[in-house]
């Protein structure tokens, strides 16, 4: 083991908290409003609108049918353009969020479908109108769906902000490939697999507990 | 004074169109517990949504005090179901929000400050006899107890019409009388219109002045609910009270058989 392996990988967990918490919050406030448009605007739905559900549909389709590995090269135009170039850890977080968004549009809009149609249903009869079913109704009663959606995603962004590396986005996925790949430093190599590891658990373990915790609360029996 | 006139709805199948109401006339006077009984797949169910319009009818009007809620916007139709409440075989409750939360939930919805919606909420608590459970989330509660929280929530905007979509069918038989009894009691204490759709006769029996027989998307008779039952002129009405004077006549003698 060299002196240098805790700075190095001290630095490369930095970078990659930071890609991934700065991704996280742009793509899960995204992700949740197409994923809300999505649910609602399907048929029978409270804001039933076919035809934008169905070029939402195939927009998300086709943006999470590209690996991430060439969205990250096909959108270079569209990173420097929005951040002025499309190198580093910040320019990254463009195709990551992009990438990502899709993707958890679909978990959002799969969990917001967990919500049984009769209470949607009661609240039409107590006159609620959209705004008020959607924030009242649908997103309170899907909420731990929703925490356990939020947890798939932070985890998927962690593993695409680690293949990000390849690319020289920096964090632990860059170490991986320019230390342990390129210059043989195996301690590097496993470092880096065992904080992606620690991170993925940690990110699992408090998704869990959060989610649980709301239903002990819902459904604990006296 | 409800008049529902030439009310049809017909359903889009792979299969054909299927009629759910031929037009449907009827008058529910103020304060009255008109009961629509009939077999499965009869129409009442379409018939009662409609009057809320949580189902859309084809054709004919439903007058509530000589207001046609059948031509009303979103905006005008969401403030007429302020003012009709409805609960439901399954009672729908949310599973995120306490029994008070629950029956706090229409007057948040018609921006009720915050202070009279806690004095509301504890009001129709206490007629529903649940103020111990005002904590509990609707998990926690059996079914009555849910059905209890559904009917309060639904009395909680002091609604003129109560709207009962199978409300007993998913109860025991003995908690199911002890809904229906409520529901007597607060027609008596609130002036209340309850208009409600089963397919027990027990209950109609029991709790309604006047009933409509519905058979195949058409009212085919209704009355007073006492006359009705002496003189069945229906298929449907006939074999309702042959099933259960069957088993009437039948049990003393199977059970003599048994011992």
């Amino acid at each position: 083991m060299s002196e240098d392996l805790i700075e190095i990988l001290s630095k490369g967990l930095a970078q990659t908290i930071y890609m991934v918490l700065v991704t996280a919050v742009i793509s899960n406030f995204l992700g949740f409003l197409l994923g809300i448009t999505m649910a609602i605007t399907d048929k029978g739905h409270i804001w039933q609108h076919l035809k934008a559900n169905k070029i939402l549909g195939t927009m998300i389709n086709i943006v999470r049918s590209v690996p991430e590995i060439i969205l990250i090269v096909v959108l270079i135009p569209v990173t420097r353009i929005i951040i002025g170039t499309s190198l580093g850890t910040t320019a990254t977080i463009v195709p990551l969020t992009i990438g990502v968004t899709p993707y958890l549009a679909r978990v959002y809009e799969s969990a917001l479908r967990t919500v049984e149609r009769g209470k949607i249903e009661a609240a039409h009869a107590m006159g609620a109108n959209e705004w008020q079913i959607v924030f009242k109704v649908i997103v309170p009663e899907a909420l731990p769906a929703i925490v356990r959606g939020m947890t798939l995603g932070m985890i998927s962004i962690i593993g695409v902000t680690a293949v990000a590396g390849a690319t020289g986005a920096g964090g632990l996925g860059d170490l991986a490939i320019r230390y342990g790949y390129q210059r043989y430093r195996t301690d590097v190599l496993f470092g880096t697999v065992i904080l992606i590891i620690l991170l993925v658990q940690w990110v699992q373990f408090l998704g869990d507990f959060i989610a649980r915790s709301i239903n002990k609360k819902r459904y604990k029996f006296e | 004074m409800i008049t529902i006139s030439n009310l049809s709805k017909e359903y889009n199948t792979p299969y054909g169109k299927i009629t759910a109401l031929k037009n449907v006339n009827l008058k529910i006077s103020r304060g009255d517990i008109y009961g629509i009984i009939g077999f499965s797949g009869a129409g009442k169910s379409t018939l009662i949504r409609c009057i809320n319009r949580l189902e859309e009818p084809d054709s004919g009007k439903i007058e509530i005090d000589n207001l046609d809620i059948t031509v009303l916007d979103k905006n005008k139709l969401n403030e007429s179901r302020k003012k009709i409440g409805m609960i439901f075989q399954q009672f729908n409750l949310l599973d995120s929000r306490t029994v008070f939360d629950n029956i706090a939930f229409p007057l948040e919805i018609d921006k009720v400050p915050q202070r009279e919606i806690k004095k509301r909420v504890e009001e129709i608590l206490e007629l529903v006899e649940l103020t111990d459970k005002k904590d509990a989330y609707p998990s926690q509660l059996s079914g009555g107890q849910k059905q209890r929280v559904g009917i309060a929530r639904a009395l909680a905007n002091k609604p003129d019409i109560l709207l009962s979509d199978e409300a007993t069918s998913a109860l025991d038989p003995l908690t199911t009388f002890s809904i229906l009894e409520l529901l007597k009691d607060i027609n008596k204490k609130l002036k209340i219109t309850i208009i409600l759709i089963t397919h027990e006769l027990d209950v109609i029996r029991y709790l309604c002045r006047n009933t409509a027989v519905i058979e195949q998307g058409e009212i085919i008779e209704s009355g007073k609910t006492e006359e009705l039952f002496l003189n069945p002129k229906s298929e449907t009405l006939r074999k309702f009270i042959e099933i259960i004077s069957g088993f009437e006549r039948k049990s003393p003698r199977d059970i003599g058989e048994v011992i």
